[in-house]
């Protein structure tokens, strides 16, 4: 599964800034029902975390109300560059990690 | 003959199209098959995402908040190894036994602009239609090594995303050659056939009624430049294929296989029928 963190072109110090990321995860509900009739196990992701060297920018649980493939979005004021680093965990125990350098610009 | 001239030039298209349908069926198809009832005029053509909401629109526009992205990034790390699944797990890497896509084709953005656009297309080898998907396998088999992926399996989907995002913003144009004749000419048919226990053919919407609306939904006019693409209700990105078969299942009619030759036709003759549109692969559709 693959995953992405997706900044602005040029991000400049004290200044504020989007950052996106996009992670590809089917997000079962566990509210479904297969062709044969059978509960679909509840499979979504339950620990996201953003941090920035270490830094937590963002830390939560995404519950079965979250769509496939979920979107969020921060704007942030980020205080140095750094790696920007997205780790995410579901209920098969699937996890990921991406990692990006964020370089501001003066 | 001399009569049947005259009721043509007073514009009777039923006549006009039984007398195609004699021609279909004795002679291989002239230049008239894009006139036929299927057809849109070229200043009336317009793009799926023309009909979808505004904040649909912003979604395909941006790539940054395009979900099938996720795809075209999985289709790049295959399109560099030669691995099987995509991940490490099949243990195959790139290697004289399995060249990965970018040991033969190098750099996907110029190798396979405007690639996607030639298919389906007639393959001497099988003597059936082969589309972009089926390409990508017999890559696969022949020249990889490796086992063909399954249709719509993410793999797959991945790099039929990328080779198509090649060609995003090229105008959709077609060669016409003698070899796909015949089927272009049964794809038009099956376009223009009811089916179905609603008796509906994909005319009836998708030219007669396009833009019209069916319950909540706006009717496009069932264009192929933007696949595969990213919809919502599938929460996944899909083959036009699988577009296809979803227009079967709502007018409960008999759902084709993927792969199969009415769906190839039905997909050939799409492509005719949207010259002229720019590709938008990977797209966004509700």
């Amino acid at each position: 599964m693959t995953s992405r963190i997706i900044l602005p072109a040029n991000p400049k110090v004290g200044l504020k800034m989007d950052i996106r990321i996009l992670i590809q995860h089917p997000m079962e509900t566990g509210f479904r029902y297969d062709a044969s009739g059978s509960a679909m196990a509840k499979n979504v992701i339950k620990k996201l975390s953003l941090d920035l060297d270490g830094l937590i920018l963002f830390s939560g649980e995404l519950g079965t109300g979250t769509s496939a493939n979920p979107f969020l979005q921060w704007s942030v004021i980020l205080p140095k560059s750094g790696w920007l680093q997205l780790k995410w965990e579901d209920d098969e125990g699937n996890s990921g990690v991406e990692r990006v350098l964020c370089n501001l610009s003066a | 003959m001399n009569k049947q001239r005259s009721i043509i030039s007073q514009g009777f298209r039923g006549v006009r199209l039984c007398i195609l349908y004699w021609g279909l069926s004795t002679t291989s198809l002239n230049a008239q098959v894009l006139t036929g009832p299927g057809a849109i005029a070229p200043q009336f053509m317009r793009s799926g995402i023309s009909f979808a909401s505004a904040d649909l629109r912003a979604t395909q526009a941006d790539d940054s908040l395009n979900p099938a992205f996720l795809w075209v990034d999985q289709g790049q790390v295959m399109w560099k190894e030669g691995s099987g699944t995509g991940s490490s797990a099949a243990g195959i890497n790139s290697s004289a036994a399995h060249p990965s896509c970018a040991s033969c084709h190098h750099d996907w953005q110029q190798s396979m602009r405007g690639v996607s656009m030639k298919y389906p297309r007639w393959d001497p080898q099988t003597s059936h239609l082969i589309n972009l998907e089926g390409q990508i396998n017999a890559c696969r088999t022949q020249r990889q090594h490796l086992p063909a992926l399954a249709y719509e399996s993410d793999e797959l989907l991945g790099l039929t995303a990328l080779v198509s995002l090649a060609s995003r913003g090229m105008v959709l144009k077609r060669v016409r050659e003698p070899s796909i004749d015949a089927a272009l000419a049964r794809g038009q048919l099956r376009f223009e056939t009811r089916m179905g226990q609603n008796n509906l053919a994909c005319l009836h919407c998708h030219t007669q009624n396009a833009g019209q609306h069916l319950g909540g939904e706006t009717i496009s006019q069932g264009q192929p430049h933007a696949y595969p693409a990213y919809r919502l209700e599938w929460q996944k990105i899909g083959s036009l294929q699988k577009r296809l078969r979803a227009c079967l299942s709502g007018v409960k009619a008999q759902i084709w296989a993927f792969g199969s030759e009415e769906l190839m036709e039905l997909e050939l003759y799409l492509s005719f029928r949207g010259e002229g549109l720019p590709i938008e692969s990977p797209g966004v559709r509700r």
